[in-house]
């Protein structure tokens, strides 16, 4: 019986550390196939390259980065407000009846496959976007829009979370002081939940970078310098998504280096959150 | 008075524009489902479901994406869930938090974020090539294994945060050991929860499709062994839509998918709640 409960625990452990074992082979294998390409033409011009001709063995990847980061940029633009407002209003000021309907929307908005929301851009979104502002309909702009909704969830939830952790006592000894309601959510309970909700966006911000499908479908994937919203760009995701099917050689390890980059992007991005949500448990 | 008076218009304003988003939140997850079925549901019919795609998918139903989502699904749920819920065992029932947690707990909020396009390109080079197992229903769903773990993770700790302490001290007092309590106490208990995450992790794997294409291939025929290539709703419609094979084709399979999901879904809440309230 002794032996029996020791080896289930070690047993267990092994399990335990399977998440980690995972990460750990995923960054070997992604940088083991990416990494010598990076060094073969030098970090500076695979990350400052601006040309990205496979064909004749040019691999610069800064319009991606640029690309990705406007895209992002965008989408926030747009989430941030929106989630948190939705935020707040699950945990202040909704009628329980709304509520629980805005609630199950945003679970439906989590659970709609993202090629779904790529086709719904391509189909409703980029005609708009080319009859009423011009150029090719399918740009930075129609992508922001769509990766907009599809990180509220995330946003939405995290900052709820924050929000509702938050002691009573300190929406109480705000309103009796005299604050207005809004007044006491927008002194007291947002800079209190602040860390909380920073995580939010972060994690809503590497969620917006990781999308893949949807962005292929929308986004156009010229590879340029993107220099308006209203233009078409390639992400880092994408340029995976489109190019993997049939690229080989040098080209496929291109295509890696490119994840290297993406998985760095993002494990600071993920780091930074995990960090900032401790602090708010502690 | 005048300085009363600007902050209950404040109030007012900001009132309203909350209000507004609130229902801009709602109005656009109306439309892109409305959208999807009102398009769709038409094609939908029993040969839709019971055929296989003809001329691309052209004609034809969807019988093999469905086969195909079925069987990469199962593989995930099978290795991603001993894994989960040991995992959650492990950090809720057997260790304080300490260093070893921090670590595993850090582990999984990395993994958690992990873009599907990164676990598509491991799961190439690691299953598909260097485990030459090509692209196959095994590759696929252990990479989507691997996507879904966090998640099953996640659910089940929250499931097992909410057995009441007092169940365990009664086992124990009875003489139960560690293991014992955990199996015959806490876990029957913890059930509907975990089902909860494993429901999750089925709907993360249907919605799947870049880690699908780069592992699973995109074959039309239907499987016949774990080691064939298959097409998964998510990729079939991914295809038919981008390469504009035929529009009607994709809103079907958009159609199915979106009602497949909410179906999941809805169970899952139920669930949940039925759960939440059975405690309370």
């Amino acid at each position: 019986m002794e032996f029996k409960e020791k080896f289930v625990e070690k047993i267990l452990l092994l399990i335990a550390f399977s998440s980690i074992t995972i990460l750990a082979l995923i960054a070997f294998f992604i940088f083991g196939e990416g990494i010598p390409l990076i060094w073969k033409i030098g970090p500076k011009s695979f990350l400052l390259g601006e040309r990205w001709v496979p064909s004749q063995g040019s691999f610069g990847i800064l319009p991606m980065i640029v690309g990705s980061f406007w895209v992002t940029f965008g989408a926030l633009l747009l989430g941030i407000p929106l989630g948190l407002a939705c935020a707040i209003f699950l945990c202040e000021w909704t009628p329980p009846s709304i509520g629980m309907i805005l609630r199950s929307a945003i679970q439906v908005l989590a659970g709609i496959p993202s090629v779904i929301y790529g086709f719904w851009g391509l189909v409703v979104l980029v005609p708009l976007v080319r009859n009423f502002l011009g150029g090719p309909g399918l740009s930075i702009l129609s992508g922001s829009l769509v990766l907009s909704i599809m990180i509220l969830p995330t946003i939405i939830s995290i900052s709820e979370d924050s929000l509702k952790a938050l002691p009573p006592s300190y929406k109480a000894g705000s309103l009796a002081l005299g604050a207005t309601h809004w007044q006491t959510i927008w002194r007291v309970l947002i800079p209190a939940a602040r860390s909380g909700i920073v995580a939010s966006i972060i994690l809503g911000m590497g969620r917006a970078l990781g999308e893949t499908m949807a962005m292929i479908m929308i986004l156009g994937n010229a590879v340029k310098m993107p220099s308006s919203f209203l233009d078409s760009a390639r992400t880092l995701t994408t340029n995976i998504g489109i190019e993997m099917g049939y690229a080989s050689g040098e080209h496929r390890q291109a295509l890696f280096a490119t994840g290297v980059i993406l998985f760095f992007i993002i494990m600071i991005l993920n780091s930074l959150a995990i960090i900032l949500s401790r602090r708010r448990v502690s | 008075m005048k300085i009363r008076q600007t902050r209950y218009l404040t109030q007012m304003v900001a009132k309203i524009l909350i209000w507004i988003a609130a229902f801009f939140t709602m109005a656009v997850m109306a439309l892109i489902i409305f959208q999807v079925l009102s398009e769709g549901l038409p094609v939908l019919s029993p040969g839709f479901f019971l055929e296989t795609p003809r001329s691309m998918g052209r004609e034809g139903g969807i019988l093999s994406p469905i086969i195909g989502t079925i069987a990469l699904t199962v593989v995930a749920i099978i290795v991603a869930t001993p894994l989960g819920i040991g995992t959650a065992i492990f950090l809720w029932e057997y260790t304080r938090e300490g260093r070893i947690s921090r670590i595993i707990r850090f582990g999984i909020g990395c993994l958690a974020g992990v873009p599907s396009i990164i676990f598509g390109l491991f799961g190439f080079v690691f299953f598909v090539i260097y485990l030459n197992m090509g692209w196959s229903i095994l590759s696929g769903g252990l990479a989507l294994a691997a996507m879904i773990l966090p998640t099953v993770i996640c659910t089940t700790e929250e499931a097992l945060k909410a057995i009441p302490y007092s169940f365990r001290e009664v086992s124990y007092s009875l003489g139960g050991t560690k293991w014992q309590t955990v199996t015959r106490a806490v876990l029957p208990n913890a059930l509907p929860g975990i089902f909860t995450g494993i429901i999750l992790g089925i709907c993360r794997s249907i919605e799947e499709t870049a880690v699908v294409i780069l592992t699973a291939g995109s074959s039309l025929i239907i499987p016949t062994s774990l080691f064939s290539p298959v097409r998964t709703m998510s990729v079939h419609f991914y295809i038919l839509a981008r390469e504009g094979i035929s529009m009607e084709m994709a809103y079907g399979t958009g159609a199915t998918l979106i009602i497949l999901v909410l179906l999941v879904n809805t169970i899952a809440n139920w669930l949940l709640n039925r759960y939440i309230r059975h405690r309370a």
